[in-house]
């Protein structure tokens, strides 16, 4: 574990986001300070894990990310117009009327549409489902059809908001393998947004550790051993390490 | 076992209407076989299917104009707060009118001719038809809206994929209610202004002669169409809507 900031990081930064302020009903008789002095990159080839406690601003700050909102002080580079941001909602947010395979096509510029797609269904383990409609499916299974649509974008970032909130352990840890896979094929940056300190430190190459409302950067941790060597006694002294360092941020 | 049910409901319905019209005897009560002669005999004679052809041309226009209109207004309402507070009084006053009233005004003020008929029909059913589809316009889901935005769908995308099968539901709803109300409103429109059309028929039997087997006769053809056209076209077109259910 060492706090990150090395220069050779800038090399393989695919999104530097820097908010000083996002104020709601700025001017209103009851301005709320969702976000200030806010700043982080997401690098390729990594899995960034955003941590902090519930309501702490983190949907503003996705917003933010994604174009939707752009009201704040601050800036994020490249644009989220050229960025090449994909991204996967807490919900997974399919159109309920239209096929698996519909829906990770629909999404796709309209030139790209028909494009063969065999390889990606076949590594999420949907084939068999690409004909059938959401509904017909487990919330696990909505899960990887929204991460087929974002990879089919073949992002350069790629953005998970609780990604495994409600799913049983099984499909959990089948989805996090998946996450992890396509940083290893693709190369894509993912940025991960979390409550969950157990899974960040088990999927994460780096942490940033935001305060509660209005969320602020705290720290940027970088976790510097390989995936399949983190043990659970690692998990707990890492965990509890971070605990005693950010208190209120981290819980024993 | 469902089918067989409503077979026999109406055999009852009609064996008791035989028996009350034996025991009446009267030509104010015609029986069922009555009516069917009289249905043979016009049909044969070609009067019954001209004006029932006319009905439903008039059914069919008016009803074609107020759902498109009533629909793109609906979904106009649904999605604009101010377009929506500068209809809704109008739009109240319409609804509480009575069909009668309009249909009046209408031949009043355009004249006894086809565009005041339609006009009076078109008047009376779009308001439910946008009232409907404001509804449907109003429950669009906000995520899916962010959803495709994020994934940058173009407007075509956007219609076809997350606007249109989001409505569709209810532009179905608004079509089966319109229809069965559309229909009842031509034929007092057409009682009320018209020289042809079933609505016509039905007043010149009773003004005429007081042939309740003619006026009941044509009353039974009329209703059978639009039923079949409910349940061959519409009850159809809905379970096509919902099949991803």
């Amino acid at each position: 574990m060492s706090v990150a900031g090395d220069s050779s990081e800038a090399d393989r930064t695919a999104l530097t986001v820097e908010i000083r302020a996002k104020v709601y009903g700025a001017g209103g008789p009851e301005p709320v300070e969702a976000v200030r002095d806010l700043a982080f990159c997401v690098p390729t080839r990594a899995i960034t894990c955003l941590i902090g406690p519930s309501g702490a601003g983190k949907t503003t700050t996705l917003r933010i990310l994604l174009g939707l909102d752009t009201a704040f002080d601050g800036h994020v580079t490249p644009s989220p117009d050229t960025a090449g941001i994909a991204m996967v909602f807490q919900e997974p947010r399919l159109l309920a009327w239209r096929t698996v395979e519909q829906n990770v096509r629909l999404a796709l510029p309209r030139p790209e549409r028909q494009r063969p797609l065999d390889t990606l269904f076949e590594s999420l383990g949907l084939t068999p489902w690409r004909g059938r409609y959401p509904g017909a499916l487990s919330l696990g299974m909505q899960r990887r059809v929204a991460l087929a649509r974002a990879l089919a974008q073949t992002p350069r970032i790629l953005i998970l908001d609780e990604p495994f909130v409600s799913l049983d352990d099984a499909s959990a840890a089948a989805l996090r393998g998946l996450v992890v896979d396509s940083v290893a094929d693709t190369g894509v940056g993912v940025l991960m947004v979390t409550h969950n300190v157990a899974e960040a430190i088990a999927i994460a190459d780096r942490l940033v550790l935001v305060s509660a409302r209005p969320a602020s950067l705290v720290a940027t941790v970088a976790l510097d051993r390989p995936r399949d060597a983190r043990d659970r006694v690692w998990a707990e002294t890492t965990r509890a390490d971070l605990a005693s360092h950010y208190p209120g941020i981290i819980a024993v | 076992m469902g089918f067989a049910t409503r077979l026999v409901s109406v055999l009852v319905l009609l064996a008791g209407w035989q028996a009350a019209a034996t025991a009446a005897g009267s030509r104010l009560l015609p029986s069922p076989g009555a009516i069917l002669a009289f249905i043979a005999s016009e049909s044969a004679s070609g009067d019954l299917w001209w004006n029932v052809g006319i009905t439903l041309t008039r059914v069919g226009v008016s009803f074609v104009i107020a759902m498109v209109l009533g629909v793109l207004l609906g979904i106009a309402l649904g999605r604009s707060r101010r377009l929506n507070l500068v209809l809704d009084t109008p739009l109240l006053v319409l609804l509480n009118t009575p069909a009668l009233v309009i249909t009046v005004l209408a031949y009043i003020w355009v004249g006894l001719n086809e565009g005041a008929a339609v006009l009076a029909v078109v008047l009376n059913k779009l308001p439910n038809v946008a009232v409907i589809l404001r509804e449907g316009a109003r429950g669009l889901d906000p995520q899916l809206e962010e959803m495709a935005r994020t994934y940058r769908f173009d407007r075509r995308t956007w219609i076809a994929h997350v606007l249109v099968p989001q409505l569709q539901p209810f532009a179905v709803a608004a079509a089966r209610s319109g229809l069965s109300l559309a229909w009842k409103i031509v034929l007092v429109i057409e009682l009320l202004g018209r020289p042809n059309g079933v609505g016509f028929a039905i007043n010149y039997y009773f003004v005429q002669s007081l042939n309740v087997a003619a006026i009941v006769g044509y009353s039974v053809v009329f209703m059978s169409v639009m039923i079949a056209i409910d349940i061959l076209v519409l009850q159809r077109l809905e379970a096509h809507v919902r099949r991803w259910r």
